[in-house]
């Protein structure tokens, strides 16, 4: 049987094979298992086949409530807590790429959309006329985002350099380290002071720090972001990633370069960080050390593993359940125990659900539901 | 000594010689009380980041509560000191108190995960963050101040070139030399502590031997975690007590591990003296870009010995 032959068979589907007379009968089970699909005899782009295939009840009901969401919430709501998760949630997905595909927990993650924000307040617009240098948003993001895209693969290459559990000490050792930078530093930082009056640029004659139109900007990076990590996982280089976090000397053995794929999973991880560090600049309208500070590089972990770090929406999960607590726990307890609370639940976390708020909801359908898991199942930590 | 070693030598060495000599020329009094400044603060590193390297050492276990447990002990040896009025006192509270919180968090939450080193590491993040609260809830966000004991008050006046320095300061240099003798009897000289080096070399060989590993790790553990609480007894007289300290020093023992070699109680103290010299001639020389120097430091170890000037391989 000819490959050409063959090809065309599998593509129109079992009802054009099966009449052939000179099929043999291994191949003619092959092809009569291949289930009906609707659309399959159909002239359907194959755009829509795939959606057909892919779309789950569950897709459709995200996708509409984030649609409805800005004419229903109110502009706080909106503003507050869906737009700010969806930021927190792009930086942690950066760190949950790295943790959960690469198996390097960095923690200078939020020191890479710190560098990010700093860099376009310098180089663009910002309270302190004689800091910034002025240079049109439109030049100066792409810039950021180039400047912490480099900086993240030098940590990258620095902190791969050790293995496991160092790389943790490694990157906060590096995160502290700026964070003291900007703090100490006036002539380029301005130190404890921070560059106020971020604005985002102008542009359709909406101001977009607005609350429906920075949902919506936010949402496209977000969505760009998690299907960025979603196409990049099922790619040949992310299953070398996997490989890699799994067994490295197995995957060298096979002629991977481990170091050389490590380093370009920090610098894909950097420019996600350095999206949302932008959009984050956006969202507080400054940059001040403590944006960069130890509280706020620990809470990125807690976002990523609260949700849990083995699906990429799992960083979003947990970025909007972390807003809530972060903004209705006054309501609850006072205002200053905040760190309590969320000290109190990424504990709880840790030590009942490793695998984060994700691991529960797997947990609970395993149990109760039908037999199909959301997340692989539990792998052994290295 | 190879080639290779003389022009490390050369090349690290040199830059610091030309500019010891010209701060000496310019300034001699300076460049004296910095360099005691200096090594006072290199004690106070080393006596944390030694427990930090002993629990790290023993049970691949990174306790990033360590900074916390640090804070702990100032805080307590603060309250006892204020009370009572006893130096010595605060200072067996303040090490006794974070012993036993460091003992509490080894056999209630770590024991149960033994291997997990990522999840271990992940638990004492959290704890870290519940006790930071906890002690600003208690204390609040004051600056706390230790009185020195009457003995240590005051400068000591006619030393030649840098005329007075203060003389709790200077018995820094005293503590960390003596945590530096005990460390190292106990190490050497002891039972307990050949177990612990048994330990560290294969840990299952010593379970093997009929040892209770189990004892000699919640040992180790209230060991390094009793350290943490004396460095910050001692800390608290010199620096002071502030919600922020803990993970000051937490980065301090971080960056001293990390440049001295895990495990090695030698490195630390190598570690310590690197790190406390170059932050306090930075602040001294060049104090906008201090943690720079730190930072390049950092960088050059990694670049050329991954796991430290006295690590081996894990």
């Amino acid at each position: 049987m000819s490959a050409a032959y063959w090809r065309r068979a599998m593509n129109t589907g079992a009802s054009a094979a099966r009449p052939v007379p000179t099929v043999p009968p291994a191949d003619r089970a092959a092809a009569t298992v291949v289930a009906p699909q609707p659309y399959a005899e159909s002239d359907a782009p194959r755009w829509l086949q795939y959606l057909w295939r892919t779309l789950a009840p569950r897709h459709v009901f995200v996708g509409l409530g984030l649609l409805v969401v800005p004419f229903v919430a109110t502009p706080f709501l909106l503003f507050q807590v869906v737009a700010q998760s969806l930021v927190l949630g792009l930086i942690a997905l950066s760190l949950s790429f790295l943790a959960g595909y690469g198996g390097m927990v960095s923690l200078a993650q939020m020191t890479v959309a710190g560098i990010a924000g700093y860099a376009m307040a310098v180089l663009g617009t910002s309270s302190s006329a004689e800091i910034s240098l002025g240079w049109s948003l439109w030049i100066a993001v792409p810039f950021a985002i180039a400047i912490a895209v480099v900086c993240a693969t030098l940590i990258g290459w620095l902190s791969v350099r050790t293995e496991g559990i160092y790389t943790i000490m490694i990157t906060l050792a590096i995160g502290v380290a700026f964070y003291y930078l900007v703090l100490q530093n006036y002539t380029l930082f301005n130190g404890f002071q921070g560059l106020r009056e971020l604005k985002p640029p102008a542009a359709f004659g909406l101001v977009w720090r607005d609350p429906v139109p920075f949902y919506f900007m936010s949402l496209m990076w977000a969505l760009a972001g998690y299907f960025l990590v979603r196409y990049i996982v099922r790619s040949p280089f992310g299953i070398a990633l996997q490989g890699i976090r799994d067994n490295p000397r197995r995957m060298a053995a096979l002629g991977f370069h481990v170091v050389a794929h490590r380093v370009a999973a920090y610098a894909l991880a950097g420019l996600l960080a350095a999206v949302g560090g932008i959009l984050l600049a956006w969202y507080n309208a400054l940059m001040t050390p403590g944006s960069v500070g130890t509280g706020w590089m620990i809470n990125i972990l807690v976002i990523a593993v609260l949700g849990g770090v083995k699906h990429p929406i799992g960083a979003f999960l947990g970025a909007l359940v972390f807003v809530l607590l972060q903004t209705f726990a006054i309501d609850v307890i006072d205002r200053e125990r905040f760190n309590l609370v969320i000290g109190g639940v990424f504990l709880a976390i840790v030590l009942f659900s490793p695998d984060g708020l994700l691991g529960l909801w797997a947990k609970l359908r395993s149990r109760f539901g039908p037999n199909q898991t959301l997340t692989q199942p539990a792998r052994r930590q290295p | 000594m190879t080639r290779k070693q003389w022009l490390a030598w050369l090349l690290i060495g040199g830059p610091i010689a030309v500019f010891s000599i010209w701060a000496l020329v310019d300034n001699p009094r300076l460049y004296v009380i910095t360099l005691l400044n200096g090594l006072t603060l290199a004690s106070l590193y080393f006596i944390v980041a030694s427990g930090f390297t002993l629990v790290f050492g023993l049970m691949r276990n990174v306790n990033l509560a360590h900074g916390s447990l640090y804070l702990l002990g100032g805080y307590v040896a603060y309250v006892v000191s204020t009370s009572t009025g006893w130096w010595i006192l605060a200072v067996a509270a303040g090490f006794a108190a974070a012993a036993l919180a460091g003992l509490l968090i080894q056999v209630v939450i770590l024991r149960h995960m033994q291997g997990q080193d990522l999840r271990q590491t992940m638990v004492t993040i959290g704890l870290s963050i519940v006790i930071a609260d906890v002690l600003l809830w208690i204390f609040t966000g004051q600056v706390h101040q230790m009185e020195s004991p009457a003995w240590l008050q005051g400068p000591i006046r006619d030393i030649p070139l840098i005329r007075a320095y203060s003389a709790y300061r200077l018995s820094l240099l005293g503590f960390g030399i003596g945590v530096g003798v005990f460390l190292w009897w106990l190490l050497a000289r002891t039972r307990v502590g050949t177990m612990i080096r048994a330990g560290v070399d294969d840990r299952a060989m010593l379970a093997a031997a009929g040892v209770n590993v189990n004892l000699v790790f919640a040992i180790t553990f209230a060991l390094g975690a009793g350290l943490a609480g004396f460095g910050g007894v001692i800390g608290a007289v010199e620096l002071s007590m502030v919600p922020g300290e803990d993970i000051r020093l937490l980065l301090a023992s971080l960056i001293v591990v990390i440049v001295g070699g895990m495990g090695s109680v030698v490195g630390a103290a190598l570690g310590a003296v690197i790190l406390g010299l170059a932050e306090t001639y930075g602040l001294a020389y060049a104090p906008t870009y201090s943690v720079v120097f730190t930072f390049v430091i950092l960088i050059l170890v990694l670049a050329f010995r991954p796991r430290g000037i006295m690590g081996r391989p894990a």
